[in-house]
Formats: structure tokens, C-alpha cells, sequence
């Protein structure tokens, strides 16, 4: 058994370690050495645990076997998951920090004294005020996450679910949730405990079903940061400074990848929360959409233009992630490459369904990544390039965010793929993107639609060239 | 006045939210999946606080019912720490520099 003090050291070592893993993300080249920073942490942190305890009893055994078990089963799917499938694997993994913290919590509540909490229904006031905004936050994350979840796996549509008088009654419940608090901390109730875990699993839940896929960058993000502050919130409860480090790190560092992915739609934070995007928009140019023309060609044409080309910029989006086309694709610009074609790729912000979801996914196709490149840092070269090739993409790269101040993504950061000498759209269909508005793009002159799937196209352009 | 160590507490919390916000800032937007999912990995230290409810067997039975929710949690943020630090590093191995000698 080590003593209080050189513990919480070790504690403030493996917090320290924490913010270096996050220090190592700032470049590739880093990263590797700071995954082990975290890895290294982490093993201090729970090491310090079980020597601060001194309990090697029966107990300790069974600690042992549940860790190793949630451990491999955490490996196995580590090692199985597709790359595309990484936001599913994130939010499945934010509701499981989230359900841990309520379980510490509601262990903390059962039996405060393990904790030197003071004693059941006699728990210090501030003990528990922390206590109950970590399990409150806890199950909003655990619910929230599951939802999320749901959403982005397909097996709940993805479409917003909105109702009438759904903000006000999140409101109340959002107020009544506070109110709780207040009274559990008066009366120690466990009833209201337990009143008060339910209506936070239910407003975790009510708040991210108005929430469309295309959002769903913010809602991880989102779901990332109170992850943090209900770590944060149990850390205070355990006087533990490595989870209030950590829970204040992952607290900021969500709540930043919130507000990028706000930025990249130029929306604001409460105008995602709030749901529902579009969906007033479409009556009013449904009408005249038909009429204009569009020129649409085949992956011999596209082979064509791209084989004349000196330069080519790809402007990846979350179709190429559905179609699973990213190797396809590494083996298109293989071959353009070949015939000293310079490609470069353009990734817009929320591209994709998560932060950084597309630059993962061209990583694993063996994509170097010193060829793919950020919306400012690649923007000014459209108007240079010969041909950019638009595949999964839409929203993002639509014009009327520029030219149109009614439209609803008006003001919102697109990449100028309109100034290229030529544009390759690899699309299904016609039909509008997220935002439910008209892609302007679709009918330029010097733009040319490959109605497709994108793997199969870009397989068959690799063929023509 | 003796100061509250509630406040010394509060104190690492505001500076960690500092430190945070500048250090997440300088992360390379091409790296924003693994920051989420490293960032999952290390709030499931959680654990610790699993591990003492786990243990705080004072009735003299292993299980008993806080215990029991001490060993949920373990088993839960197990899962996040083995996969959080797997995937990241899976994901990191693949962020490859052009090869210079092949041209």
C-alpha cells in the first residue's frame, strides 16, 4: 500500500501523460509516440489504483477477470472494424464512458464510505452535487451515443424526428433535471437519485432524435465533450486529479471539434441542437429544377478529360465512404499518376459523418498523406487545376453558398470546384444533398455528371485510361 | 482562512481546460479521427473510480451492490481503453508520407 500523497503524484504523472498523447496528434510523424504516451498513462493510472487499495483479495481476482474480459472484447473489435465504419465505432464507444461513469456514480452513491464520501443517506453536499451532475451528464453521453449510434448504422433513420412542442418539453426537462439535483442534494433521497438517472437517459435521448445524419460531426463531437465533463464530474467526486485532467481535456477537445464542424457548415451550435435542416427549402426550387440541362457522360469520356490533364484535384465526400470507394480510387489516381498527372485531394471539414472521417479512410487506400490537403490550404488552386473530380461530395462544394444570400447554406466555407477547367461528378442521381437544395454545379457548362456508383465508376475510368 | 482543497481541485480543472484548448487547437485537422477516438480511450480512466467501488468489499463478500456496479464499469471501460488505444494506433499506422525513392 503507497500513501495518499505519492499516489495522487502518480495520478498528476499519468494526467500529464494524457495531455502529451493529445501533444502527439499535432503531426503524423508524433502521433504514433503519443498513442504510447496515452498507453503508458493509462497503465500507471490503474496500477497506482490497485496499490493504493493494498486489496489483493478475492476481489482483486475478479477485477482482474472483468478487465481482461471488457479488454479483449475492446480488442477484437479494434482489430475487426472497417475503417468506414469508424463513427459508428466512436459514438458505441462514447455511450460506454458514459454508462461507466453512471455505474461509478451510483456505486459512489450506494456505498459512499469506500470512497471517504461519508456515510449512505449522510454523503458530503459536494460530494454529491458532483456526483449527481457526473451521472447526470453520464447518461445524457450513455443515451445520446446510442441514438447516435442507431443513426449513423442505419437501423434508425437517419432523417430528423421532430415533433410538436419538442423544445419546450426538452426545456422542462432540462429544468427539472436541475431541480432534482436541488432536491436530491437537500434530501438525500435515493429515490430521486434514481428519478433523476431516468430523466437524464431520456433527455440524452430526446435531444439527438431531431438531429439529421448529415449533423452528425456536431452530435459526436458533441457527445466527445460531455463524455470529458462526466469524467471530469466523477474525478471531482473521487478527488482523483487524472480524471479531472482528462475529463477537462476531452471536455475542451470535443467541445473545439464542435465548434470546427459548426464553422465548416456556417451554422451555429443551438441551430444544429435544435434539428432539422432544409426541409422548408425544397418546395420552392423543386419547380424550376427540371428543365435545365445537364450534360451527363460515361467513365470513357471522364478518362478522356482526365488523361489530357497536367492537373487533378479529388474532392472526396460520405458517398465515397458508403460505396466503399477509396481504394478504387487510390488505384485511379495510381494509374494518373503514372502518366505525370499531379493529384492532389481536397477535404472539406464535415465531410464525411465524423471529424477527419475522409483523411482516415484515404490513410488506409495508402494515400500519403502530404497529397491531401484542407479546405484554405487548397481552395486558391481550383481555378489552376484541369479537372477536379467530385465523388460522394455535394453540399459542400455547391456555388449558391457563395452567390445566393436566400440559401439556407448561404455563408457557409465551399471549395471552389467550379473554377476548375472541368468537373467530373460522380453522383447516383440528381437528387439534392443534406440540405435539400439544388446543386448549381450539377448544370455549369463545363461540368459533366457520371451517373454511377462510385466505386464502380472509378473502377471503370481506371480501366479506360 | 484555510483554503478548501475543493479550490486546489477546481484550480487543476479551469488550467487542464486551458491546456486542453491549446494543445487540441495545434492538432492537424487530418488527424481529428484519432484525437476522438484517444480521446475516448484515456476518459475511460474512469476506471480507477470503477476499481475502488470494485474493491470496497467492507460487508466481507465480493459482490455486493455497489461492488456490482464497480465491476460493470470496469468491464465497460475496459472495453473503451483496449479498443480506443487498438483502433487509434490501427489508424495511425496508416498515415504514410509519399515515398520519395519511387517515383
Amino acid at each position: 500500500m503507497i500513501s495518499a500523497n505519492l499516489s495522487a503524484i502518480f495520478y498528476l504523472i499519468s494526467g500529464v501523460l494524457f495531455i502529451l498523447a493529445l501533444r502527439g496528434l499535432s503531426s503524423p510523424e508524433t502521433s504514433r509516440q503519443g498513442n504510447f504516451f496515452g498507453i503508458l498513462g493509462m497503465t500507471i493510472a490503474i496500477t497506482v489504483t490497485f496499490l493504493s487499495l493494498g486489496n489483493f483479495s478475492a476481489g482483486f481476482i475478479y477485477v482482474i477477470i472483468f478487465l481482461l474480459a471488457g479488454g479483449s472484447v475492446g480488442a477484437f473489435i479494434a482489430y475487426k472494424i472497417p475503417m468506414t465504419a469508424m463513427p459508428e465505432l466512436v459514438a458505441g464507444f462514447h455511450s460506454l464512458v458514459g454508462l461507466a461513469a453512471v455505474f461509478v456514480a451510483i456505486a459512489a452513491f450506494l456505498n459512499p464510505g469506500a470512497f471517504n464520501l461519508g456515510a449512505p443517506g449522510n454523503i458530503k453536499l459536494g460530494s454529491l452535487i458532483e456526483m449527481s451532475i457526473g451521472a447526470a451528464v453520464g447518461a445524457i453521453t450513455f443515451s445520446g451515443s446510442v441514438i447516435a449510434f442507431l443513426k449513423l448504422q442505419g437501423i434508425m433513420s437517419g432523417s430528423p424526428i421532430t415533433f410538436k412542442g419538442q423544445h419546450p418539453l426538452n426545456a422542462l426537462i432540462l429544468f427539472s433535471i436541475i431541480i432534482l439535483i436541488f432536491l436530491l442534494c437537500t434530501s438525500q433521497s435515493s429515490n430521486l437519485f434514481w428519478t433523476l438517472l431516468v430523466v437524464s437517459f431520456l433527455i440524452g435521448f430526446l435531444l439527438i432524435i431531431p438531429i439529421g445524419g448529415a449533423d452528425m460531426p456536431v452530435v459526436i463531437s458533441m457527445l466527445n465533450s460531455y463524455s470529458g465533463w462526466a469524467a471530469a464530474g466523477i474525478g471531482f467526486t473521487l478527488e482523483n486529479s487524472a480524471l479531472i485532467i482528462t475529463g477537462a481535456l476531452v471536455g475542451s477537445s470535443g467541445a473545439i471539434l464542435s465548434y470546427i464542424m459548426c464553422k465548416g457548415m456556417n451554422r451555429s451550435f443551438f441551430n444544429v441542437i435544435l434539428g432539422g435542416w432544409g426541409a422548408t427549402d425544397q418546395s420552392s426550387t423543386n419547380q424550376n429544377k427540371e428543365q435545365k440541362p445537364v450534360k451527363s457522360g460515361n467513365a470513357d469520356d471522364a478518362a478522356f478529360l482526365m488523361k489530357n490533364a497536367s492537373s487533378v484535384i479529388i474532392v472526396p465526400g460520405y458517398g465515397m465512404a458508403v460505396a466503399q470507394a477509396q481504394h478504387a480510387l487510390r488505384e485511379m489516381v495510381d494509374t494518373l499518376k503514372k502518366d505525370g498527372i499531379k493529384v492532389s485531394y481536397a477535404i472539406h471539414p464535415v465531410a464525411g459523418r465524423m471529424p477527419g472521417h475522409m483523411n482516415v479512410l484515404l490513410a488506409e487506400a495508402n494515400v500519403p498523406y502530404d497529397e491531401v490537403f484542407e479546405l484554405e490550404e487548397i481552395n486558391n488552386d481550383f481555378a489552376n487545376a484541369d479537372v477536379a473530380f467530385v465523388i460522394g461530395a455535394n453540399d459542400v462544394t455547391n456555388p449558391v453558398a457563395k452567390t445566393d444570400p436566400q440559401s439556407p447554406i448561404y455563408g457557409m466555407p465551399v471549395l471552389d470546384v467550379e473554377k476548375c477547367k472541368s468537373v467530373l461528378f460522380v453522383k447516383r442521381s440528381l437528387s439534392p444533398g443534406y440540405a435539400g437544395i439544388d446543386n448549381d454545379l450539377f448544370y455549369k457548362e463545363n461540368t459533366l455528371m457520371l451517373f454511377a456508383d462510385a466505386k464502380k465508376m472509378t473502377e471503370d475510368i481506371t480501366k479506360n485510361l | 482562512m484555510e483554503i478548501d482543497p475543493f479550490i486546489f481541485r477546481l484550480s487543476i480543472f479551469i488550467l487542464s481546460i486551458f491546456v486542453g484548448y491549446y494543445v487540441v487547437w495545434s492538432v492537424t485537422p487530418s488527424l481529428h479521427t484519432p484525437l476522438m477516438s484517444v480521446t475516448n480511450a484515456i476518459s475511460s480512466v474512469i476506471i480507477v473510480g470503477a476499481i475502488i467501488a470494485g474493491l470496497a468489499n467492507d460487508t466481507g463478500s465480493v459482490f455486493n451492490n455497489s461492488s456490482i456496479f464497480g465491476f460493470l464499469a470496469i468491464t465497460l471501460a475496459a472495453v473503451n481503453i483496449f479498443g480506443g488505444f487498438l483502433v487509434t494506433q490501427r489508424m495511425l499506422a496508416m498515415y504514410k508520407k509519399k515515398k520519395k525513392d519511387k517515383k
